[in-house]
């Protein structure tokens, strides 16, 4: 942390920090009373619809408006002649948000209208004439990559190639992590495996669509209700595409209903803010699922060549991996942290992995929970436990044997500080559900995982209240649970009970600027901003107390709630309460509060290890998931169900993954599951109870040891899964999802190549 | 001086060298000293990196001090989810 004034040492006992209270916004919750982004109205409110592309790819000729201006009830009808062109970093958001020479997806933004209702704005989609020169498309990453594709972008040469390509491709960029001779290693196993795997798209699957309500007012400035996973990246970007000044956007974050890093960027609040300032009224915007699908980011389909050697006595030699992402239309698929964390579990003096981040006439794909390290884990864990499997070795103890720790030089360059794999892998093995029997056509998988954490902008305010309550603002939007382990943090400090503190994510005009809820940052960064804006009122707490008792500053200690005179020196005084100093307040110098901003650093990277049982039935090809245990570095667990909460939910996200969730292309480049009936996520009956286990290895980067938890947990299931289903059905799966039809293949052809031997 | 180490795409702006010596006491006299050494990498630092130190990233922090024997990455900046 750039700040030498943040507390670096560790504390190591606590009195709330650690208990399980209810969280503050449950009732809210559960009685309907939470307001989530599709719940505000505004008087005079426009129902705002978006047209979409029905075409894969096609160049935009023209777009005819008139006949649906002129519908009554109308009040206006946007396009991208109403968006200023840019050529900075903005202009894929831009393009994304309305689509400008070219409809580069099914589903990609070409206008929209805002209207006294939403049957008036659909039938003025139906009047709005498009005329399209229609294009051949590619959707798959690797026809995508041949010389001969469809070209996306006739301006894209492939980045990180030296000298810079001649000819334009599809490859937006290449990028390179390793360290030592990989040849010479692989010359020095005893056995090397490789094989390549296959991943589909998935998306996110937040349960709330995305949902505004844009209010631009005839002298320019305007609000904006949303959900979003950061209000202040929505005010800024809104501001930069609409030509606003950031001070005259205010932006309010409702509740918000999941977001897996899918409500990381804008989609529809430019075009409401547009069509509001273009009709002078506010407009709602709420996505139907259909448009989710076809036009939110999924993340990025891969292909994934991984090479690994192994000595007999189980040590590996060298890793080599070459990851191929398609990220949709634009740059910016996660093949970068893909590359980067492929590895990164494992002590490797030799290692490679070569990324490539490819465009294809798909939605741009979004962030999901780790971006790109789940299917790079899942390539590298398989053949890991293929190769244990080889040399006849426990696969944990195998990769106890190669596993990363403290000195360890990672595979994408640094060296690791105080880190908790190992923990987590003797966690794991110790754990009953390791050694439980398994029974026929059962198999069990194993597979760890890792990702960086981030901490990033925060800031936040904590004013003490007349009568000892605490009022705490944050900037960043609550998705799992972060309020409450804000409250404890706060009372912790305070030496308060949890239920006197409350929490608000503030609005964008109420503090300075905070990143995103992103990178598993928030109960760290926050955290963090939190526990020092508690220590900054409690030094002003201190300076009251000794005012009213006319000692100097330094002789007040703060300690359980209380300023105490420090010491027999500074005088016999009665302690005074948080609640006593606040009541006085305005006699001793005015309000109270604490406040704290900074760039949070050093957040302390995070380890996982998931051991699952799988049944697959052979006759049908259909897989159960029997028994599903987490073990996960927490750093320090602040409120332990909720860290258990995000464990539970990667898993569950990477199960569905794993065995179900794809996006399915017909030949004409259009996506043919676009609703939850067709796009299988797992459900309460598809899944067991999923066990965790916290452990905690302290991130010497928080003064409570924190680790962020949100995301490693996604990176292990993918692996994990298909280790357990090819255990379960004896033949290795390679590409996801494993849906029955591709399981009874799979044993067809297993089948097959014995019936030939 | 500080030895900084490139990885990722960075190397192909450099002519494919992996490694520097730059004269700098914090990040943001490690960006600037890299960029004049490698003009063709400037415009990728300004737009932004993360700079691995001892095997902490940072990703926006000039004043971020640096002691000779740092162990200095020049790292893609990269969010999460």
């Amino acid at each position: 942390m750039p700040r030498d004034d943040v507390t670096a040492e560790t504390r190591q006992s606590f009195t709330k920090v650690g208990t399980r209270p209810l969280r503050p916004d449950g009732v809210d919750k559960v009685t309907g009373r939470a307001r989530f982004g599709a719940d505000m109205a505004a008087p005079g409110m426009l129902i705002g619809k978006v047209l979409r592309s029905p075409h894969a790819h096609a160049r935009i000729r023209s777009i005819d408006t008139s006949k649906a201006e002129a519908l009554p009830g109308v009040k206006a009808v946007v396009t991208r002649d109403d968006f200023a062109n840019r050529t900075d970093e903005l202009r894929d958001i831009l393009v994304n948000v309305m689509a400008r020479e070219k409809a580069l997806y099914e589903g990609h933004a070409v206008a929209a209208v805002a209207a006294v209702s939403a049957a008036v704005a659909r039938k003025a989609l139906r009047l709005i004439e498009v005329d399209y020169e229609l294009l051949p498309h590619v959707i798959d990453v690797e026809e995508a990559m041949r010389p001969d594709s469809v070209l996306l972008h006739d301006d894209m040469f492939t980045a990180g190639v030296d000298p810079v390509p001649d000819q334009p491709s599809n490859v937006a960029k290449r990028c390179e992590f390793g360290h030592g001779e990989v040849e010479k290693g692989f010359a020095e196993a005893d056995i090397v495996i490789e094989r390549s795997f296959r991943t589909e798209a998935s998306h996110q699957g937040y349960i709330e669509p995305h949902a505004c309500l844009a209010s631009v007012g005839a002298d320019g400035q305007g609000e904006l209700w949303c959900c979003t996973q950061g209000h202040f990246m929505v005010r800024d970007t809104c501001a930069a595409l609409l030509g606003m000044d950031v001070s005259r956007l205010r932006v309010i974050a409702s509740e918000i209903g999941g977001g897996f890093g899918g409500k990381t960027t804008v989609f529809i609040e430019p075009v409401a803010l547009t069509l509001s300032r273009k009709a002078g009224r506010p407009v709602k915007l709420v996505m139907t699922r259909d448009e989710v699908f076809r036009a939110s980011g999924p993340t990025a389909s891969t292909s994934v060549w991984v090479r690994i050697g192994v000595t007999k006595d189980g040590r590996i030699t060298a890793g080599e991996a070459v990851l191929k992402y398609q990220g949709g239309a634009f740059a910016g698929s996660p093949v970068e942290p893909g590359a980067m964390t492929a590895f990164a579990c494992y002590d490797l003096e030799n290692v490679r992995a070569i990324g490539y981040d490819v465009v294809t006439n798909r939605p741009k794909q979004a962030a999901y929970r780790a971006p790109g390290a789940p299917m790079a884990a899942f390539a590298v864990e398989s053949v890991v436990a293929e190769l244990a499997d080889r040399i006849g070795m426990d696969p944990i103890e195998f990769r106890l044997k190669n596993a990363s720790r403290e000195g360890t030089r990672s595979a994408y360059g640094p060296t690791f500080g105080p880190i908790g794999l190992v923990e987590t892998l003797k966690a794991a093995k110790a754990h009953p559900h390791y050694s439980a029997p398994l029974g026929n056509n059962q198999g069990r998988g194993v597979a760890s995982g890792f990702w960086f954490n981030f901490g990033g902008q925060t800031c936040v305010s904590l004013n003490i209240n007349i009568d000892g309550t605490v009022g705490l603002a944050v900037g960043t939007p609550d998705i799992g649970g972060s309020r409450a382990s804000m409250c404890l943090m706060a009372a912790e400090e305070l030496g308060i009970e949890y239920d006197r503190v409350r929490v608000i994510v503030a609005d964008t005009s109420s503090l300075g600027f905070n990143d995103v809820t992103d990178g598993s940052r928030v109960t760290f960064a926050s955290g963090m901003a939190t526990i020092q804006a508690a220590r900054d009122a409690v030094k002003k707490l201190c300076a009251r107390a000794a005012r009213m008792w006319d000692i100097p500053e330094d002789a007040v200690v703060w300690e359980g709630g209380y300023a105490k005179p420090a010491g027999a020196n500074a005088g016999d005084f009665q302690p005074l309460s948080l609640r006593d100093i606040a009541a006085a307040a305005a006699k001793t110098g005015g309000p109270i509060a604490g406040h704290w901003e900074f760039n949070a650093e050093n957040a302390g990277p995070s380890f996982a290890t998931h051991i699952v049982d799988a049944e697959v039935d052979p006759e049908t090809g259909r897989t159960s998931i029997l028994r599903y245990t987490v073990v996960q570095d927490a750093g320090k667990a602040v409120h332990p169900s909720y860290v258990e909460g995000q464990f539970q939910g990667g898993a569950a996200q990477g199960i569905g993954w794993a065995l179900n969730e794809e996006y399915i292309y017909g030949a004409d480049g259009k996506l043919q599951n676009p609703g939850f009936l067709d796009y299988r996520m797992p459900v309460a009956s598809d899944l067991p109870m999923i066990d965790t286990v916290i452990v905690e290895v302290p991130n010497p980067g928080h003064p409570y040891g924190v680790r962020g938890v949100g995301e490693t947990s996604i990176v292990p299931p993918l692996a994990a899964v298909a280790n357990a289903v090819s255990a379960a059905a004896g033949v290795r799966l390679t590409s996801l999802p494993m849906s029955p039809p591709k399981i009874l293949a799979a044993l067809e052809a297993e089948k097959g190549a014995q019936a030939a031997e | 001086m500080v030895q900084v180490r490139l990885s990722g795409t960075f190397k192909s702006y450099a002519g494919g060298r992996d490694a520097f010596e730059i004269e700098a006491a914090n990040v943001r006299q490690l960006l600037d000293g890299l960029g004049e050494a490698c003009p063709k990498l400037r415009p990728i630092l300004d737009k932004g990196v993360a700079v691995a130190i001892d095997g902490e990233i940072y990703r926006d922090s000039w004043f971020q001090s640096l002691r000779p024997d740092s162990e200095v990455f020049i790292l893609p900046r990269l969010a999460g989810g």
